[in-house]
């Protein structure tokens, strides 16, 4: 059965934006190929959340055109804040769908690594963006969602490291969206060839109350042989989107990925974060937290997928749900027949902090191979009163002592993260979350 | 002077009674020691004392000063001046020793007038040296992989930032190897003094060799059946306690842990 989509652009409007955009033809020419399969392709099923009722076509303007600004402090301070001033040298900014602030080192572009806007890689690395643009990690046919998204694409960024560059400092995204008639297609590619190293951390923060638009986002992320790549992300997109977020990554042999996400959204979420681990002795390290509030439904899956042999995955997922959130917390360890001596680990735990809120921990083990390892913890429930009263007898109040088991059980992610102004944000949203 | 009075205290957990009218008086300036075979009720007081929610004070009072601690949540009592070092301290991922022990300073202070970060620093550097702690315990997650130990120390550690008037410690001295005792007993003999009084809770008598106390209890039975000085500690050490039930004709009854 095909749903139909009532969508505010035509074939015609992907056609000339693409041209308008200068865009290379190859691309025109798989928006249009993405717009026709989005009518077609069946949405995707998130294990345990319904979303057939959802409403991820509908927005009032595909692109809307914002301010570039000459400087980081004349934008808004919540992101101001996020950047670690002049000690950052190598930012992008994103105003809903315009790119309005970015630098990068000399250093880093002598070395040949890539660090700037989807739009203008394409026209500027032309090649180099056709062959990783949903042909490794993410599919533009995997369902309505993808087809969708690769329609629409409307900002992003691109980030080439080439064979043996190790970049200390960390790479910064910021998306502002700072306009409730904006809607998100960003596609974010991270590509890290044999033995090179990059820290990309990305930023969405909304401050508007309440968002009009749509928010399908992609990103992927290839790690080459002996690579390494660390993500980090955090999310603080207002309610009103109906979010789709897609965080996908591909390793090769020796090749190591850490995702760091901070999942803060106040909107209805289906999040996904998979990593294949296609080389032998590749390995990933996956955490997520999250904070739940208001009416929100939202689904996280985490998948690890062995393919090589010798691989590790470990997932970590902690969740925090009050007033009447509702989340699903799918964690998947898959190991595929010849993988042997892999190790699958995941730990799901959810705190809730009222009677309303919902939380369901799903851990999933898929194994079909021998000679492996393979372990899941998962829980589900309050607060706990033997640590809450440890904190009390040294004179905490109740409920500093619950705001620090809370922060605490959301750790993981805030010390992963590498920059201290995203840090220092994370924490102070989930403070804000909680309260 | 601070005087923690404890009159005819009857505590119950899932409604079995097992103190049974605890009468119980300690000054700031005094060490008192209470001992006993297992399962008499002696970690019961201890938490009946500090509020675990789980123990349900069924007669009987507890005052500081003349104030009502039974009416006081947890931490209120911490407020007023109590502490509890615990048998088994929680562990508690992702909030580090030394933002713990901060919160905890804090808590003691009016908003505004809160304890200045080098302050702080300079005083849990020197409590850890004294307490012969590495360095690294301070940004280590509450008790997260503490060893038996160090869990001990640490709590000594938070005694010792925290000064209480009154200190209710909970066998502390079980498990620990000699030379962690030897710390251990350092730390509580520092705190001893004008403003600061102590009920060691303790199976063994060995730990009265490194800290005389100035009182020493018997518990059986959940009552205090026996007061005396260090004298009597020692008399139990060499002799059990079979004379004291036989001097008091109490029955034999199987242990259990409480």
């Amino acid at each position: 059965m095909t749903v139909e989509m009532k969508l505010a652009v035509t074939a015609n409007d992907v056609r000339s934006f693409s041209e308008t955009n200068s865009e290379p033809a190859w691309f025109t020419t798989l928006r249009e190929s993405a717009f026709a399969q989005a009518a077609e392709l069946a949405m995707p099923k998130p294990d345990k959340t319904n979303i057939t009722k959802w409403d991820f076509t509908t927005f009032p303007s595909w692109t809307v055109e914002s301010d570039q600004v000459n400087a980081l402090n004349e934008l808004p301070a919540e992101v101001a804040t996020l950047v670690d001033g002049e000690s950052q040298h190598n930012v992008y900014v994103q105003r809903n769908n315009t790119p309005a602030f970015h630098k990068v080192s000399q250093e880093l572009t002598d070395k040949g690594v890539i660090f700037t806007d989807i739009f203008t890689a394409m026209r500027e690395h032309s090649d180099l963006v056709q062959k990783y643009f949903m042909t490794e990690a993410v599919k533009v046919d995997e369902h309505k969602l993808t087809a969708l998204h690769a329609a629409l694409v409307n900002g992003g960024v691109f980030v080439y490291v080439p064979r043996n560059v190790v970049i200390e400092e960390p790479l910064q995204a910021v998306f502002l969206h700072d306009n409730a008639e904006a809607s998100l297609f960003n596609h974010v590619i991270v590509v890290a060839e044999e033995s090179a190293a990059v820290t990309y951390v990305e930023t969405y923060v909304s401050t508007v109350e309440e968002a009009k638009g749509q928010a399908n986002i992609v990103a992927e992320v290839l790690v080459g042989d002996n690579a390494q790549v660390t993500f980090g992300a955090v999310d603080v997109l207002a309610k009103g989107f109906t979010t789709y977020v897609n965080r996908r990554a591909r390793v090769g042999r020796d090749g190591k990925m850490d995702w760091a996400l901070g999942l803060m959204s106040d909107s209805n979420t289906v999040s996904e974060n998979i990593t294949h681990l296609v080389g032998d002795n590749g390995s990933a390290d996956s955490k997520t937290v999250v904070v739940g509030r208001g009416e929100q439904k939202q689904n996280f899956t985490t998948e690890i997928r062995h393919w090589g042999k010798d691989t590790a995955g470990h997932i970590l997922k902690h969740g925090v749900m009050k007033d009447a959130a509702q989340s699903i917390f799918n964690g998947i360890g898959m190991i595929e027949k010849g993988a042997t001596r892999s190790d699958a680990q995941q730990e799901s735990r959810v705190l809730m902090l009222s009677e309303k809120a919902r939380g369901d921990a799903n851990p999933i083990l898929l194994i079909d191979e021998d000679d492996v390892t393979a372990g899941h913890a998962a829980s589900v429930g309050r607060v706990d009163e033997s640590q809450l009263y440890y904190l009390m007898s040294r004179g905490i109040s109740k409920q500093e002592a619950e705001r620090l088991i809370i922060h605490g059980f959301l750790a993981p992610v805030v010390t992963q993260l590498p920059i201290e102004g995203v840090k220092k944000q994370l924490t102070e949203v989930i403070e804000r979350k909680v309260r | 002077m601070s005087t923690l009075v404890i009159k005819d205290l009857h505590v119950a957990i899932d409604g079995k009674e097992i103190l049974k009218g605890v009468n119980l008086t300690i000054n700031t300036n005094e060490v008192h020691a209470i001992m006993g075979p297992n399962g008499t009720g002696k970690s019961t007081l201890a938490s009946a004392i500090m509020g675990h929610p789980k123990y349900e004070v069924t007669s009987g009072s507890i005052e500081l000063d003349g104030e009502d601690v039974l009416e006081m949540e947890v931490d209120e009592r911490a407020k007023a001046g109590l502490f509890l070092a615990m048998q088994y301290p929680s562990e508690i991922n992702g909030v580090t020793n030394a933002d713990f022990l901060r919160s905890a300073i804090n808590a003691r202070r009016e908003e505004g007038d809160e304890i200045s970060l080098m302050k702080f620093i300079r005083e849990l550097d020197k409590t850890m040296a004294f307490l012969e702690m590495d360095e690294d315990m301070a940004q280590r997650y509450l008790n997260e992989g503490f060893s038996g130990g160090e869990k001990k120390r640490n709590e000594i550690l938070q005694l010792m930032m925290i000064k209480p008037k009154i200190a209710v410690l909970d066998e502390i001295d079980s498990g620990l190897d000699i030379d962690a005792l030897k710390v251990v007993s350092k730390g509580i003999n520092e705190m001893r003094g004008e403003g600061f009084g102590c009920l060691m809770i303790t199976h063994y008598q060995r730990l009265l060799n490194y800290i005389t106390p100035d009182k020493v209890h018997v518990m059986m039975q959940g009552k205090v059946v026996k007061s005396g000085g260090a004298e009597l500690a020692q008399r139990l050490e060499a002799e059990g306690y079979d004379w004291i039930k036989q001097e008091l004709g109490i029955e034999e009854e199987a242990e259990q842990d409480v």
